[in-house]
């Protein structure tokens, strides 16, 4: 995104035309916050409160409760222990599948863009099958092999699935960013006697820290925000909190308690909506390099 | 190109790094999705067999009502879904684009959903739409006692809610990509419609528009494949219901492969999937290859 030039400064004329703008802006702002305020109110609301008032009211009386349950206490089918357990498990897949997922990526791309092999051209032409093919048609098929293994269920089989799924974007995007770097850094280092990964370590990697940015934004949302994958592959010992937070709301035991499972949205969302708010400007940029969300 | 000389060492670090893609690539993607192909032409059930049986699992399939109906209901998804998301996304695009205040706090706003986890986008309209607790009885209690918004309960209207939700969830990435777009174009060009009194709106149909075509093709595409992998937000917004009035394929194929016990069936449906896909990327493809050889030949 670029930012508007300098002679882009806002008129300070209001024309009907100009309130029309805004009136338009302001109305479809209100529908995209509508559902985050009506998380958040009814999040800090007592039961009673719930089944008395409107779902646009404000909270009656301020009660933290419902955050406290659902982080420690709600229960996921059989046991009662809270999101954070979840938060915990998401964690520990996120960190090692991002480090793993993008260190592939880039040196992929790396290996692409200057060491132009033919037989790495196919490869690359054969992973690019990978960008569109709907995660169901080489689901059970990977399910069986990493059971033949013996991995699944485990975090092994997680991080790796999660590596696998993610090398067609991430090839691509350090790809074309390597593409875009100047031949003659790269044919300098050769004629120092650099080699293949000595190239890499010290002359790529430091001068790659905007893609670094983009893919390290686009990993930890992307995974992060995965039930799929974590429903089918992280078996019951690791279910990620996307994939414990449905079970939470749709645990059917008694009356539904409204207010701790907004509270568990809204948790289970907290750190990708950070990391988007830290970040808004990079993001795009990571939507715009092709980003295919499953 | 560089060329390996005969008797010349090979590189052994370069075939190191290529390592992990080789095996991605050709045993994660390849195989796997021979291998679908493969059974989908068998007889196999809770287990996979090789007993190949020609097209009967894709007869079986067309038969199938709960097939058809997911079909319907994605092809309802998709074409209702996505020209909504791509209306309002321009319209917001086009919005942002006339040098507003607080350009950046709007864009925040109507890129957040995208930001969650679809679980969260089907949770939260589950509960808006519900009508003992959201929006209908939030209307009823002040006072319209005939008020009704029970569409999510309602088979033949539950499908606009998930539609509803994705254009929540997605009309910001169609903003950020076309107004992406929008800021590549010249200055002059709105001098010179400018000059020619142009209402503004014209400009942006008539002139604009057809100039950032390119993103207005990647927003579709995105769109497009998501819509085909739509699964998280049904699964806990209606988990396909009320009865079957909201399954779609990707769920389909999922409950005959882990809870049915059909893996040749879910086999098929998901080759039907991969098709849908490559009919969809082909001309896309074919179109860009076109546009960039006009302007090689301009060049």
């Amino acid at each position: 995104m670029s930012n508007a030039p300098k002679n882009k400064r806002p008129t300070k004329r209001w024309t009907p035309a100009r309130i029309g703008i805004y009136l338009f802006l302001i109305s479809a702002a209100a529908f995209f916050l509508l559902p985050l305020y009506v998380m958040l109110v009814t999040s800090f609301k007592t039961l009673d409160d719930i089944r008395e008032s409107s779902i646009f009211s404000l909270p009656a009386t301020l009660t933290l409760e419902p955050w406290a349950i659902a982080w420690t206490s709600a229960c996921t089918g059989l046991e009662c222990t809270g999101l954070k357990v979840g938060f915990w498990n998401s964690v520990r897949i996120v960190i090692p599948s991002v480090i793993l997922s993008i260190l592939l990526g880039a040196i992929n791309g790396y290996a692409l863009a200057f060491w132009r092999s033919k037989y790495a051209n196919l490869l690359f032409g054969v992973l690019m099958i990978g960008v569109f093919v709907p995660y169901q048609v080489i689901m059970y098929p990977l399910v069986r092999l990493l059971s033949t293994v013996g991995l699944f269920g485990s975090l092994p089989a997680i991080v790796v699935i999660h590596s696998i799924f993610g090398m067609p974007v991430m090839t691509l995007l350090f790809r074309n960013y390597y593409a875009g770097l100047p031949e003659e850094l790269f044919k300098a280092a050769r004629i120092d006697g650099g080699g293949f990964w000595r190239i890499f370590i010290e002359l790529m990697l430091p001068m790659s820290t905007p893609i670094l940015i983009v893919a390290t934004i686009m990993q930890v949302t992307g995974i992060w925000n995965d039930y799929l994958l974590g429903l089918i592959f992280g078996g019951t010992e690791l279910a990620p909190m996307t994939v414990q937070l449905n079970n939470i709301v749709n645990s059917t035991t008694g009356e539904r308690a409204y207010n701790v499972n907004m509270a568990a949205t809204i948790l289970t969302s907290a750190i990708p909506l950070f990391i988007y708010l830290a970040s808004g400007r990079w993001f795009v940029r990571g939507i715009a390099s092709g980003a295919v969300k499953g | 190109m560089r060329k390996q000389k005969p008797g010349k060492r090979p590189n052994w670090g370069l075939h190191l790094a290529l390592l992990p893609m080789a095996i991605t690539a050709i045993v994660g993607y390849l195989a796997t999705l021979l291998w679908s192909i493969f059974i989908s032409f068998t007889s196999s059930k809770m287990f996979p067999n090789t007993n190949l049986v020609g097209f009967d699992q894709y007869h079986k399939l067309f038969a199938s009502e709960r097939w058809q109906l997911s079909l319907q209901n994605l092809a309802l998804f998709a074409v209702v879904g996505i020209s909504l998301c791509m209306v309002l996304g321009f319209l917001l695009a086009v919005f942002i684009d006339q040098k507003i205040r607080s350009e950046s706090i709007f864009r925040s706003i109507f890129l957040y959903p995208y930001a969650m986890s679809f679980v969260v986008t089907g949770l939260v309209w589950q509960w808006m739409l519900n009508p003992e607790m959201g929006i209908q009885s939030a209307v009823r209690r002040l006072g319209f006692e005939s008020f009704q918004l029970d569409w999510i309960v309602t088979q033949d209207k539950v499908m606009y809610c998930i539609i509803l939700a994705a254009v929540w969830q997605a009309s910001g990435l169609v903003m950020a990509i076309l107004l992406a777009g929008l800021r590549g174009i010249d200055e002059e060009i709105w001098k010179a419609a400018r000059l020619d009194g142009i209402p503004t709106w014209r400009v942006y149909l008539n002139i604009v528009l057809p100039m950032i075509q390119g993103a207005v093709a990647t927003a579709f595409i995105l769109q497009a494949i998501g819509a085909i992998k739509v699964y998280d937000a049904v699964n806990s917004m209606t988990r396909g219901g009320p009865g079957l009035a909201s399954e779609v394929p990707a769920k389909f194929i999922l409950d005959h492969l882990f809870q049915r016990g059909s893996i040749a069936l879910a086999s098929a449906a998901s080759v039907v999937m991969l098709l849908t896909v490559v009919a969809l990327l082909v001309p896309y493809y074919y179109i860009n290859k076109h546009q960039a050889a006009q302007k090689n030949a301009k060049a």
